[in-house]
């Protein structure tokens, strides 16, 4: 393998490096020795696009299908249904012998930095694993390879002798990015990577990975719940809900015009930073349905101020609408009325 | 009179490699009815100094104050008996993660009631009615069939919600909620907000939010505390805060949100790390990261001195001119 990092968008041209067709996840859970097994939908027909230097944001609470999402993104679930391409390959069906050359373009970032490195190994150890794994590199090549990738995150040279727990949850999470960058690869998956850390080392890891985006041309497939992280850094927005996509567009279109009920009450719960703008909020009722059993019709009408009738009945299928694409019978309505604080 | 006045408040814990000094003479009145928003970055003190004032600091922590007054009581003079009757009933306190706070082998109408027996006694088919009615209170839909759930049957809002039942149970002149919505979702988190400002509203209790989140402050406060270290390093009116910070850490976490970088790719960050057990600077405890600092900072402890309603600790405080709102 070339030192020099792969240029994404040289090696594919304008062919996006993820692309998601119809993507469906489902798992039986099992409900007793007699009962047959339950359906649980978790990513129920999800399709999109992912270009090289570019940022999708998933968005949606707990249980929305995001995190199963990534999980067949990193190739760790196969779709039950659906097409999945990673740079060029199909691999919603392929084997494993199959899928292990297009692991290493696919790295991910997880959540919390505490749980996601080895105690008992040392930096210089977690970062050089993927190395041994998947090239011939010698010993003293790998070295200058995880030290040229620990310089470049921001990490000191002499941090390589050290074990994780000698880090504060900013410097872990740089381990873990560079971990990720070990194996060059094309597509990032971030996993709410800055929601366990404090404001001011939040920012630092958002500039590093802006910074490394550019540089190595990643595409980031940024997972959250929050919406002002992916106000910041998303090029893309996909807002899911109960394993389904209620709103996806480009981000300037999410956050000033929503046309998706939920979307506009997740916009309306996100705390605004300015107390002169302190507004009477528009909570939304209640909780996500149990996905063992979601709501008939359109899966959010038991929360939704515009559901009537028709949204009990039918479910809508997404549609273009003024620039991106939403699931929504009165998403006219939604998009006519006034826009919740920005 | 206020309600709560502390003063010059400290805990520290005595390590091998020295003493952690988590709080440092933190100093704060609350009146009654006051909603008082603390943030600070983790390991700033936020939580420890509340612990302190409910009295849950446990072993090796030593606690001391010149003043620690509830309601015209000084707690640092009660009996541990006597204390014990002011926690959990004129003072509550609900925590930021519902699922590890609430006993998983008892039931939550068991646990509400627990503190209803304990602080106000009464028959049991009466704590079983408010039970039933405090669960109503706090937006739990059908409370007398929940009464025999167990804290795993229910989501973490809902968990919350039977947090904040339990701590509102004895009508608590304070309530004093650490976190409490950072492991929820934005849905939830917004409902548990809105929850507690309307209890607040409804029962004139004060209430005091610690919370890392600059936005969630900005949405409930009216008077902020700024925490560095264990310090207080800022105090003003929540407005004032955001609209003109004065101290130069203040300063530096407002630009450090996405939401005020005004278009900027690059967010503005704050160089190096909170200091701990063996990094204590000398003079202001700010003055490695600070943009500001010179040779005073670095010898001199800067004291918190307050003018015109808020204070600040700072050598040299910010002009005060106002910043641009969020974009």
């Amino acid at each position: 393998m070339s030192a020099v990092p792969s240029t994404a968008r040289r090696q594919f041209g304008d062919v996006p490096v993820v692309a998601a067709d119809g993507l469906t996840k489902v798992y039986k859970v099992r409900r007793g020795v007699f009962a047959p097994p339950a359906e649980l939908h978790a990513v129920d027909g999800v399709s999109f696009r992912l270009a090289a230097g570019r940022t999708l944001a998933v968005v949606g609470e707990s249980g929305c299908g995001k995190s199963t999402l990534a999980r067949m993104v990193t190739l760790i679930e196969q779709p039950t249904t659906g097409s999945l391409k990673l740079v060029g390959h199909e691999v919603s069906q392929a084997k494993g012998s199959e899928l292990a050359p297009l692991r290493r373009h696919v790295q991910i970032v997880f959540q919390d930095p505490y749980g996601s490195l080895n105690p008992r190994r040392k930096v210089g150890a977690i970062l050089e694993e993927p190395l041994v794994i998947n090239s011939k590199m010698r010993s003293g090549e790998r070295r200058a390879a995880a030290r040229a990738m620990m310089a470049r995150v921001g990490l000191r040279p002499e941090h390589y002798e050290r074990y994780p727990h000698m880090f504060s949850g900013g410097q872990r999470q740089r381990i873990a990015i560079a971990r990720a960058l070990m194996l060059h690869p094309n597509i990032v998956v971030l996993d709410e990577p800055v929601s366990a850390l404090d404001v001011s080392i939040q920012a630092q890891v958002l500039n590093l990975l802006m910074d490394l985006q550019e540089e190595f041309d990643l595409a980031y497939l940024f997972i959250s719940h929050g919406l002002s992280v992916v106000r910041h850094i998303a090029d893309e927005v996909m807002v899911m809900y109960l394993g389904r996509t209620v709103e996806q567009g480009p981000k300037q279109a999410i956050f000033t015009a929503p046309r998706h009920p939920y979307t506009r009450a997740l916009l309306a719960a996100t705390p605004f930073v300015d107390p002169r703008l302190r507004a009477q909020r528009v909570t939304l009722r209640g909780e996500l349905p149990s996905p063992l059993d979601p709501p008939s019709g359109c899966a959010f009408h038991t929360r939704c101020p515009f559901a009537d009738r028709r949204c009990q009945a039918e479910r809508p299928a997404l549609r273009s609408l003024a620039g991106g694409l939403v699931a929504c019978h009165h998403a006219e309505a939604v998009l006519g009325e006034e826009a919740p604080r920005q | 009179m206020a309600l709560l006045e502390m003063a010059k408040l400290s805990v520290d814990f005595p390590t091998a490699r020295g003493t952690l000094k988590a709080v440092d003479g933190v100093g704060f009145s609350v009146e009654e009815g006051d909603i008082l928003g603390i943030v600070g970055e983790s390991g700033s003190g936020k939580s420890v100094a509340m612990l302190a004032l409910m009295g849950l600091v446990a072993y090796p922590g030593i606690v001391k104050a010149d003043r620690l007054l509830f309601g015209g009581r000084d707690l640092l003079t009660l009996s541990a008996r006597e204390r014990r009757r002011i926690a959990g009933k004129d003072v509550a306190m609900i925590f930021q993660e519902p699922m590890t706070s609430l006993n998983p082998c008892f039931t939550i109408g068991y646990q509400i009631m627990e503190t209803l027996r304990i602080h106000e006694g009464g028959t049991r088919s009466a704590r079983r009615e408010r039970a039933i009615a405090l669960l109503e209170q706090v937006g739990i839909p059908a409370p007398a069939g929940r009464l025999s759930a167990f804290p795993h049957q229910l989501s973490g809002g809902m968990n919350q919600r039977v947090m904040i039942a339990i701590a509102i149970a004895c009508n608590p002149r304070l309530l004093i909620a650490d976190e409490p919505t950072t492991a929820l979702d934005v849905t939830i988190q917004a409902q548990i907000l809105e929850l507690l400002m309307s209890l607040q509203r409804e029962r004139g209790m004060a209430l005091i939010l610690i919370t890392h989140d600059m936005g969630v402050v900005a949405e409930t406060a009216e008077r902020v505390i700024v925490m560095y270290a264990g310090q207080v390093v800022e105090e003003a009116s929540v407005k004032e805060l955001f609209a003109a910070p004065r101290h130069p850490y203040t300063a530096a976490l407002l630009a450090a949100l996405p939401e005020r970088s005004r278009g900027e790719r690059r967010l503005p960050t704050i160089s190096g790390l909170v200091p701990g057990l063996g990094d204590r600077p000398s003079g202001c405890l700010f003055n490695p990261r600070c943009a500001y600092a010179d040779a005073r900072c670095r010898s001199e402890e800067p004291l918190l001195e307050a003018s015109a309603g808020r204070s600040v600790r700072c050598h040299y405080p910010l002009s005060g001119a106002p910043q641009g709102s969020a974009p």
